[in-house]
């Protein structure tokens, strides 16, 4: 997809110099940006590069330390969310911002005249006809937590024009669409940058970046490293300005998308499955959360399961740990069940789960490194001797998997919700593949990491399959499946649409699966 | 909107190591005298403004709690049915349970002792009966938390209602009890049959210090090493600290919820008899020392570690029968004391805040 | 028991039912406004003591019932002001505020009461009705519903208003997603500290005129610790009642019957101690808890303090 000539006039929005500091990190600094209407303008990082703290500026959600932004030419500073709208900035965040008790148009009643009696019925007018200009079909009148994602957003994205919004900001609107549903977007993005709006569209992914942007400022760690004007990327094809925004990003010919490099060596075809999994069905709220599910990994075997988030993977992954109860199905692990197994016994016979939650779930924040690194052992010896702890051998053992795995930790006493995200992650692996793992269940092991632990962390993945563990990689990050696993299953509204053989038609295959069962 | 949001206002762990050993007692004394000195500060104001000298009044609880042989005693007499209840706080908090019923479990078990007790004294040798009550007691405690506990662990109900509504109703019950069912004959006053003195816990070395005062120390140490060294003890904090990373780790969140319960309205149950075998003797009607909630804000105090419990129980025993003297000298009555822990609850979560702020703002 | 059924009982179980149950009407839309902006207001039993007594002390040297009521609802915005300023502006514990502002109401006013009345604990005269004509004519309920203070017909009537607000007025959905989805709320352009505090003080004024009903209407004087759990019982009412108003009204009538029980049992002659009576309305409560205790739907952000672009 080509830009349209987009107006080279002056720019509604002007960044100066801005520098936002947090505690402990330098979240934005000195960035010069310019939002010029009828553009697409494209904000790229990497996961801590920035963005979200730019948008939160932008949209009145937090003052920036040092530097002015210029609304209209003018030094402005924008002092709340509803400065913000005033100034004609609408804000789509990635984490949706509708209260999801209330119907689309009470949502859009937010904030009006607090004795005012909504007019429901010409606010679902107004929506209706703005959404049909933008060729969007929504009802007004459905509750927002029962809408999907992707149309979650566009209402979002309604409610924005309807306020006059003449700025658009989409914060890493991408990240739970179907491929289907990212080009949806795109076109959206694009149809409203030829009526006039300045749409900033900030996400990671170079090829998105590339598809839907007019101009492309990358930001890395903070600083804004380089831009793209329209003229330039117009001239690039997508393999030459992948790895112009590389060769910015990190300065050398480094590879483009963060592979572990290499092809995957299939595993031996004759090896029994190790897990079996058939007929499984989780009870859910309202439909079955998981619902006849059947699978199978063999040793030393990678089967990734892609799907939209929200289609049961977190509650097919904890079914198989042992965290709830299946209502139906069976699990066989080296041929015995298991069903009746619970978490302890099912990791003691070697069945592991990396949950994606790190913190909610995963860790407790406030325990040290090496209580978290037994959090699911607590009271197994040698750590314990007569339900009495044994500090040498707690320590023993944490310092041991903290070089093992390379967490980076001033102690192992230090509670771990101090650690970077990465390194959470790291101790996250480092329980679940120490001591005789032989399946593990691994659910968006790389999300929000930034490039270095993402590699690490996939490499880990493919050396503890190419050991002989039985992998099961759920993940939302396509590219991620097509470079580990062997074989990749779907996932829709809690079944298995389909699974594909890893090869060079996966991807369009694995996309029409995905669309074919689902918005 | 379990308890787990009790480690917001006071960290389960101690605070980080700050570069020193020095700097880090001077940040501990900060933050535990300074709340408890402007709670005294404040509410001196508060006797100013109803006409008492503050001073005069502080200094005849120092006289009068503190200072005096007898009133020393009395003191540390007075510390036994708090410690329990600090032991039984501790757990709960703990684990994330709010048990606000405390209470109603010290009461109805002191009723049912005090009933229980000449009876099985006249049966049986003394430390036999003795420890007879106190089992009776933590068994009535165990009792009465356990709708609440199922709702919580089963149904997901806050217990923070369920327990208060529990107290409520422990003590009704345990007035009709003493009015009707245990009421002594030879009275003309409704109260329970008193346990002969001889038959009570015994005296410390012969001091009038109740021997209570041993077997709280002992709750106290007990609970805190249990919470911080056994496998138990972590399986509960954990469930405290992150209800979702217990299911995660394969910990039975609903057993370990009803454990808790058990044991800390058990702990608050001794606390009853405790008081009962120890000093009281027996039980009249509508007697309610409500020590329960007045407990919570020295636990916090304390971060939940049981030998800084004891200390701030110590101290809030002397202010307490140091009150006792000063109500009837000063006409300032016990609610006072009341006032006292409200306050210290509240800037204590003040300078909780303040001290968070300047840790982060520290690390920038 | 042949004394039940008598026109004598009924009227009087009535009777102390609307009285019993009009404090525990107010603390239970109090707290419901509150809880749907996601403010758990476990203070609410110290907003109602603080009413009772400031009512009493301005009706008493006023010598007016309504003088009394705008006492009253001071009395319950003042502890409220500290909640609203320590917990919704602050962010500190609400639960731990919540504690600590009942034990302190409980103190200060069994202090300040101690100090002015304890010598002579006054009471009240009898506050003059507002019969309403007919309606009160009804043989048995007619001057149990219709011949009471007038306050009873406005508590009654806020019913009605607040049902109507929460679900035809922008404000009403504005606390909602106050307490469903701050975040939300705030993205929206709307003040999310503004609006907890506005729920806050509302509960406050709410409470504290239940408590100067209770007072001045009910008793006709002051003891300490006189609410004796009406405002946890009002959070109960809240936390059943998923945010209709009137499932307030109907419960609050329940529970006042439960507490006037023992009077209409005197007045019919059946003599069941008073401390056995006043354990029903507690053991009505965890019975209803239990039947029901799992289908309390509360706001997602409960208990939470709102803090923009927390990270």
């Amino acid at each position: 997809m080509t830009a349209s000539s987009p107006e080279p006039g002056a720019p509604i929005l002007a960044l100066r110099g801005i520098t936002k500091r947090f505690p402990g990190v330098v979240a934005n600094d000195q960035v010069d940006l310019a939002v010029r209407p009828g553009e697409v303008h494209v904000l790229l990082g990497e996961n801590g590069a920035g963005k979200s703290t730019l948008i939160a500026m932008l949209s009145g959600l937090l003052q920036p330390d040092d530097g002015a932004i210029l609304v209209d030419g003018r030094a402005q500073p924008i002092a709340s969310p509803r400065h913000a709208l005033g100034l004609g900035i609408g804000t789509v965040f990635q984490h949706v911002m509708l209260a999801p008790t209330l119907t689309v148009v009470e949502n859009l009643a937010l904030g009006l005249r607090w004795w005012r009696r909504p007019d429901r019925a010409r606010l679902a007018a107004e929506f209706s006809s703005t959404a049909e200009g933008l060729g969007l079909s929504i009802d007004p009148q459905a509750v927002t937590g029962g809408l999907s994602l992707g149309e979650q957003q566009q209402a979002e994205i309604v409610r924005a024009l309807l306020r006059g919004s003449r700025v658009l900001i989409l914060d890493e609107a991408t990240a739970m669409l179907t491929p289907k549903g990212v080009e949806e977007l795109g076109a959206l993005m694009r149809r409203m940058a030829g009526r006039g709006i300045a749409v900033i569209f900030i996400t990671h992914k170079l090829k998105e970046a590339f598809d839907f942007g007019d101009r492309i400022s990358i930001l890395r760690l903070g600083r804004k490293v380089g831009e793209i004007p329209p003229e330039r990327l117009r001239a690039l094809d997508e393999r030459q300005a992948t790895a112009e925004i590389v060769h910015l990003m990190f300065g050398a010919a480094a590879t483009d998308e963060p592979k572990v490099g290499g092809r995957r060596r299939p595993p031996a075809p004759s090896a029994a499955p190790l897990l079996v999994v058939r007929d499984l069905s989780v009870p859910g709220q309202g439909a079955a959360a998981v619902a006849d599910v059947a699978l199978q990994v063999a040793p030393g075997e990678i089967l990734g399961i892609a799907g939209i988030d929200g289609n049961g993977q977190a509650q097919l992954a904890e079914a198989l740990a042992g965290q709830g109860p299946a209502s139906d199905g069976t699990v066989l692990l080296d041929g015995r069940p298991i069903d009746r197994l619970d978490v302890g016994a099912r990791r003691r016979l070697g069945l592991r789960y990396v949950t994606d939650d790190r913190l909610g779930e995963g860790t407790v924040g406030a325990f040290p490194v090496s209580l978290n690194l037994l959090l699911k052992q607590i009271g197994e010896a040698p750590f314990w001797s007569r339900g009495l702890e044994r500090p040498e051998e707690i320590d023993r053992h944490a310092r041991a998997l903290v070089a093992a795995f390379d967490v980076r930790t001033p102690g192992i006493r230090t509670p771990v919700g101090r650690l970077s995200g990465g390194n959470i992650q790291k101790v996250l692996l480092a329980r679940e593949l120490s001591g005789a793992a032989r399946v593990v269940i691994y659910s968006k092991p790389t999300y929000g990491l930034d490039l270095q632990t993402t590699i690490a962390a996939r490499r880990r993945i493919r050396d503890a399959a190419d050991a002989g563990v039985a992998t099961i990689l759920i993940s939302t990050d396509l590219e991620e499946l097509l470079e580990l696993a062997d074989r990749i299953a779907v996932m829709s509204r809690g079944r298995i649409a389909g699974t594909v053989a890893n090869d060079d038609e996966a991807r369009r295959r694995v996309g029409e699966l995905m669309i074919g069962a689902g918005p | 909107m379990t308890a787990d949001a009790v480690n917001g206002t006071a960290p389960v762990q101690k605070p980080p190591a700050t570069p020193g050993v020095a700097a880090a007692a001077l940040h501990w004394a900060l933050v535990t005298l300074v709340p408890i000195l402007a709670a005294l500060l404040l509410s001196g104001g508060v006797l100013l403004a109803l006409g008492t000298d503050p001073l005069a009044y502080y200094g005849l609880v120092l006289q009068r709690g503190l200072l005096s042989w007898l009133g020393l005693q009395a003191s540390l007499s007075r510390m036994a049915p708090l410690l329990f209840l600090a032991a039984g706080l501790i757990v709960a908090f703990r684990a994330g349970i709010w048990n606000l019923g405390t209470d109603g479990q010290f009461l109805l078990a002191a009723v049912i002792v005090a009933a229980a007790g000449p009876p099985l004294a006249e049966a049986l040798p003394g430390w036999v009966a003795l420890s007879l009550c106190l089992v009776l007691a933590a068994a009535v405690g165990a009792a009465w938390s356990l709708l609440p506990a199922l709702l919580r662990a089963y149904q997901g109900v806050n217990e923070i209602i369920t327990t208060l509504m529990m107290t409520f109703l422990g003590t009704s019950f345990a007035n009709v009890l003493v009015k009707l069912a245990f009421r002594d004959p030879a009275t003309t006053v409704p109260q329970t049959r008193t346990l002969a003195v001889d038959d009570r816990l015994p005296r410390l070395f012969g001091t009038t210090i109740s021997g209570g005062l041993v077997l709280g120390l002992v709750a106290v140490v007990l609970v805190h090493l249990m919470m911080t060294r056994t496998a138990f003890g972590l399986k509960l904090r954990v469930v405290g600290a992150n209800a979702r990373a217990a299911v995660h780790a394969g910990l039975p969140v609903p057993r370990l919820t009803v454990a808790v319960f058990a044991i800390s309205a058990g702990l608050a149950a001794m606390a009853g008899a405790v008081d009962i075998i120890g000093v009281q003797g027996n039980v009249r009607a509508d007697w309610n020392p409500a020590y329960g909630l007045a407990v919570i804000p020295l636990v916090f105090l304390a971060r939940f570690n049981g030998f800084a419990s004891i200390a701030f129980v110590f101290l809030f025993s002397v202010l307490s029968i140091g009150g006792e003297s000063a109500a009837r000298r000063l006409g300032v009555p016990h609610y006072f004391t009341l006032v006292v822990m409200a306050i210290l609850l509240i800037v204590l979560a003040l300078v909780e805040f303040v001290d968070h702020r300047r840790r982060e703002r520290m690390r920038a | 028991m042949d004394g039940l059924l008598t026109q004598a009982f009924l009227t009087s179980l009535v009777l102390g039912a609307i009285t019993a149950g009009v404090p525990l009407l107010l603390a239970g839309l109090g707290e419901q406004i509150s809880e749907k902006a996601g403010v758990l207001n476990v203070g609410i039993e110290g907003m109602m003591l603080a009413g009772a007594y400031l009512g009493f002390l301005v009706a008493y040297s006023s010598g007016s019932i309504w003088l009394g009521f705008l006492g009253g609802a001071g009395g319950g915005l003042l502890v409220a002001l500290l909640m609203a300023l320590l917990c919704v502006r602050l962010g500190l514990n609400q639960i731990v505020i919540g504690i600590a502002l009942t034990l302190g109401a409980e103190g200060m006013t069994a202090l300040l009461h101690y100090f002015q009345f304890a010598q002579s604990y006054p009471r009240l005269e009898g506050a003059a009705t507002l019969p309403i004509p007919l309606l009160s004519a009804i043989p048995v309920i007619g001057p149990a519903l219709f011949d009471r203070h007038p306050v009873v017909y406005l508590a009654v009537g806020l019913t009605f208003v607040l049902a109507w607000m929460f679900r035809r007025t922008a404000l009403g959905l504005d606390l909602q997603a106050a307490g469903d989805k701050p975040a939300a709320l705030d993205a929206a352009g709307v003040d999310v500290i503004g609006i907890r505090t506005a729920a806050v003080l509302a509960t406050g004024t709410l409470a504290g005129i239940g408590g100067a009903f209770l007072a001045n209407i009910g008793a006709g004087l002051f003891i300490p610790f006189m609410t004796n759990g009406a405002g946890f019982i009002g959070i109960v009412l809240a936390m059943l009642a998923r945010g209709r108003p009137v499932w307030v009204l109907l419960g609050a009538l329940l529970f006042g019957a439960c507490l006037s029980l023992t009077t209409a049992l005197q007045v019919a002659g059946v003599d069941v101690p008073t401390d056995v009576i006043q354990m029903l309305p507690f053991a009505a409560v965890m019975a209803v808890l239990v039947l029901f205790g799992r289908r309390a739907s509360l706001p997602a952000a409960l208990g939470l303090p709102y803090v923009r672009g927390a990270r």
